[in-house]
């Protein structure tokens, strides 16, 4: 391992680590949400608390429910029935952005840089309360230049810190893949959240890249926020969770620390696979396997 | 030494005018090989592969199948002699049955759909058992297998999969790049993009790294897997 | 072919106050399309509007004509939430039929006899001038040279359509400069992403429609100001040539709309001169009327307009990268 290990958050539950557990300081809770499509049941979770300052990864197989969820958690969709609460406060009826506002702020899977706008644009956009945001003080220069300018300080450093204080002045589509990843993930920052979520963060990223972008959502919880993550990427989850819930079919199947959670049978069965630890090579019979083990 | 099923040649490419994603990428597969392409973002594997596919814009180079110019054609033409694409998304008709998707991948030979039928279900033994189901209630694993199979329908020579794992669990991943293996087995040679390196480097005869529009490094596929300049470079060390 | 008065008749379109109605209301769509990307194709409506409000306020209720033009711009603000309201939650496609069916209807109901009383219906309405001229600082007299020669009246109309476009020009640049033109910017691209960052894009969406909406009834009053209100004048070709002048200059800039509109009807100018005489003179034309000829140039518009948004969709002024149709 290159890396050495992160801290990880203990006693993060009160009780046995089993779906719907109360946590010690809960950021997040929901009850009893149902999100139905026609006659399929996307989501149906009795109940579930995200644990404050901690990283928690949510896993689970295709079409359990994990984005519809997400969705739901950040006003992108509304729940059939049920009840969420962020900070103690409730979060029916919100709507998408009252919800980002209130400190929530959440990553899409396929990347939102937007392109026709700058880096450093993309980033301005981030901050919130701008007086120039507002039509009529936007007319008024005076207004908003001095905010303007703190601003731009505030992002320039986020920048250099992800490394894309060069491509500022560069129109966001000129990025590439995983540039565009930071740039999302930095300009979230620039809302000043208590609690990021980030749907499949990993996706689309290659392996090297993946370690830089690990190493800035660890910073995160360093600096006091709660991270949600969903993510299929094994390695990941195991390196920076604190905490992991799977869910499938819709449900909350189990919860626990990740290397307890990862070891129940039913959730190797249906998500992990029992070839996580073995090279395919030597289960497609294309490598022989030598006496002392070609096994990873 | 025979010729090579697919041979690639100081290829350059891309999409918008005056802007080339490729620049002088080689490539070669033999018959019944298990190619895999992997590389950082925007390095063009994908475009490489839907260059041999016709979608994307060759400025210079050559790409050859058996021998013969492959530049230009039309997919139809390609699909006829022997060329096979499996697209990351949108790879399935979603308002018509598994069935229905299979033989739109036969259009072109429907009167060979009962015996390509029966050797598809071979490899894909689920789909057999659910013929009759809308594509679009499929999750995206299921989708694959379907995109996999359809593409198996005209028999090809070559099989071109762009990201088969992407997007998946790791249990659907792996069936994946099992499935992938059997189809390689059963004689298909087999060109594949891929963001799992690891795996798909598990799996592959011999493998390309691509990066910045050319082959930066190839090799077999052990050999990348162990090269500790492409560990560092393209895999990363959490999965070691 | 008296190429002389052709060319005079074209060259004096340049400062008309039609084009002056263009620019704004290709501005307006410019506000609409070019920045927040609303598929608006009800524009000669929130014209008709501005015109109709116009002249109704100054005729039936004594309104003197600053009063008028107020009226005019309460009335498109009006009629923005109408349209917005409903649509501007749903895709854009939503919003494009019903700025279609809007237009339509609002023309209709100022055509119909049913309110005669305050419309005119079809003959429409005229004869209220006289609040406005008598605001003329200008004395008595014929000014300027070559093409470019008016009385007073004529140039008082003149500069007041500058005037206003000059502001119309100078809202429109600020508010694109600012930090809302750069959510708008944002919204234009991806609204999700934008709301991700705890922005409303609804009530963004709403003040770019009323904006760019008050400039389409800016461009109804100047249009009206020197003649008179005609319904059949806001029709849906009229939106529809308005678009051709805005992708003609470049819909997501500032001067793009100004200069796409200038050439239009520079252009429109010079057909509805040239195509008659042709007609008249023999040749490739021989076989039209002088009619037939002059209504040539609809076609030619068509077709300009298709080869536009076909070849170049960003337009004269435009960046290739803002604005393409095909992916």
């Amino acid at each position: 391992m290159s890396n050495s290990e992160p801290d990880k958050a203990t006693g993060l539950h009160s009780g046995d680590a089993k779906p719907g557990v109360a946590k010690v300081d809960p950021i997040l809770k929901a009850s009893n949400v149902t999100r139905k499509f026609g006659g399929l049941t996307a989501v149906n979770v009795e109940h579930v608390e995200i644990p404050r300052g901690a990283i928690t990864a949510l896993i689970g197989p295709n079409g359990a429910g994990k984005t519809t969820f997400f969705n739901l958690l950040t006003g992108f969709d509304s729940p059939d029935s049920g009840t969420m609460e962020f900070n103690g406060k409730s979060l029916s009826g919100m709507r998408s952005h009252q919800i980002a506002k209130l400190g929530q702020v959440r990553t899409f899977q396929l990347t939102k840089a937007l392109s026709l706008l700058t880096v450093l644009e993309n980033m301005k956009l981030g901050a919130t309360d701008q007086a120039g945001e507002k039509i009529l003080g936007s007319l008024i220069p005076q207004i908003w230049r001095k905010q303007e300018a703190e601003i731009e300080k505030r992002a320039g450093e986020l920048l250099e810190r992800f490394k894309l204080y060069e491509k500022r002045d560069d129109f966001a589509a000129s990025l590439s893949g995983g540039q565009r990843k930071l740039l999302e993930m930095a300009r979230a920052l620039m809302t000043n959240p208590t609690l990021v979520m980030l749907d499949e963060p990993m996706a689309g990223v290659n392996p090297a890249l993946t370690e830089s972008l690990l190493e800035h959502v660890l910073d995160l919880k360093k600096e006091g926020m709660t991270v949600l993550f969903v993510e299929h990427d094994m390695h990941m989850v195991r390196h920076i969770a604190d905490w992991v819930i799977v869910m499938a079919e819709g449900e909350i199947v189990a919860e626990g620390p990740p290397d307890q959670v990862m070891k129940e049978q039913a959730v190797i069965d249906a998500y992990l696979g029992s070839h996580q630890e073995t090279d395919l090579g030597v289960v497609t019979g294309r490598i022989e396997v030598s006496d002392d083990g070609e096994d990873k | 030494m025979s010729q090579p099923v697919v041979e690639i040649k100081d290829l350059y490419a891309g999409y918008l005018p005056g802007v080339n994603i490729l620049n002088g990428a080689n490539l070669y597969a033999n018959e019944g090989e298990l190619i895999g392409i992997i590389g950082p973002n925007g390095a063009g594997k994908s475009t490489l592969l839907k260059s041999m596919f016709g979608m994307v814009k060759i400025r210079e180079g050559s790409i050859e199948l058996n021998g013969e110019n492959i530049i230009g054609l039309k997919a139809n033409k390609l699909v006829a002699k022997g060329v096979g694409f499996v697209p990351q998304n949108n790879n399935v008709f979603p308002s018509l049955t598994i069935e229905e998707n299979l033989q739109m991948g036969l259009y072109q030979a429907p009167s060979r759909f009962t015996e390509r039928l029966e050797f598809v279900t071979e490899i894909f033994s689920e789909l057999g058992k659910r013929l009759k189901q809308r594509a679009g209630s499929l999750s995206g694993g299921e989708r694959q297998m379907v995109a996999m199979a359809r593409a198996l329908m005209m028999e090809p020579e070559v099989l071109l999969l762009d990201e088969p794992s992407a997007g998946l669990s790791p249990v659907r991943q792996d069936e994946a790049f099992i499935r992938v293996s059997d189809i390689n087995k059963a004689g298909v040679t087999v060109i594949m993009v891929e963001q799992n390196a690891r795996r798909c480097l598990q799996i592959s005869d011999r493998g390309y790294v691509l990066d910045q529009g050319v082959d930066a490094v190839t090799g077999s596929g052990r050999e990348l897997m162990d090269d500790p300049k492409v560990v560092e470079l393209y895999l990363g060390n959490l999965g070691a | 072919m008296d190429w002389i008065q052709i060319l005079s008749n074209t060259v004096e379109s340049i400062l008309s106050p039609v084009t002056f109605a263009f620019v704004l209301a290709s501005l307006g769509l410019a506000m609409h399309f070019g920045f927040a990307g609303l598929l608006n194709f009800g524009i000669a409506g929130f014209m008709a509007i501005g015109a109709y409000g116009y002249a109704i306020s100054v005729l039936r209720f004594d309104l003197p004509w600053w009063g008028g033009m107020l009226v005019s711009i309460v009335a498109a603000i009006a009629f923005a939430i109408l349209l917005g309201a409903p649509t501007l939650r749903l895709r854009g496609d939503y919003l494009a039929i019903v700025t279609i069916a809007a237009a339509e209807i609002a023309r209709l109901l100022f055509l119909t006899n049913t309110f005669d009383d305050f419309t005119g219906s079809a003959s429409g309405l005229f004869g209220y001038h006289d609040s406005f001229r008598a605001a003329n600082p200008i004395p008595e007299g014929t000014y300027g040279f070559g093409p470019f020669t008016y009385s007073e009246t004529d140039w008082w109309v003149r500069i007041f359509g500058l005037a206003v476009l000059a502001v119309v020009i100078w809202l429109l640049w600020a508010l694109s400069r600012s930090p809302w033109g750069r959510v708008i910017k944002g919204i234009r691209e991806d609204e999700d992403a934008v709301r991700a960052l705890g922005k409303n894009v609804f009530a963004y969406k709403m003040q770019a429609l009323i904006i760019g909406g008050v400039f389409g009834a800016m461009g109804g009053v100047i249009y009206a100001l020197p003649s008179a209100v005609n319904p059949t004048v806001y029709v849906t070709s009229l939106t529809f040539f308005i678009w051709t002048a805005l992708l003609l200059g470049g819909a997501a800039t500032v001067f793009g709309p100004v200069l796409g509109s200038i050439i239009f009807w520079v252009l429109q100018a010079f057909l509805t001169n040239v195509l008659p005489a042709l007609a008249q003179e023999g040749g490739i034309l021989e076989s039209l009327t002088s009619q037939q000829a002059s209504t040539l140039r609809f076609i030619l518009v068509g077709i300009g307009l298709m080869l536009i948004v076909i070849y170049r969709p960003q337009g004269i002024a435009g960046d290739k990268r803002e604005l393409t149709f095909v992916k």
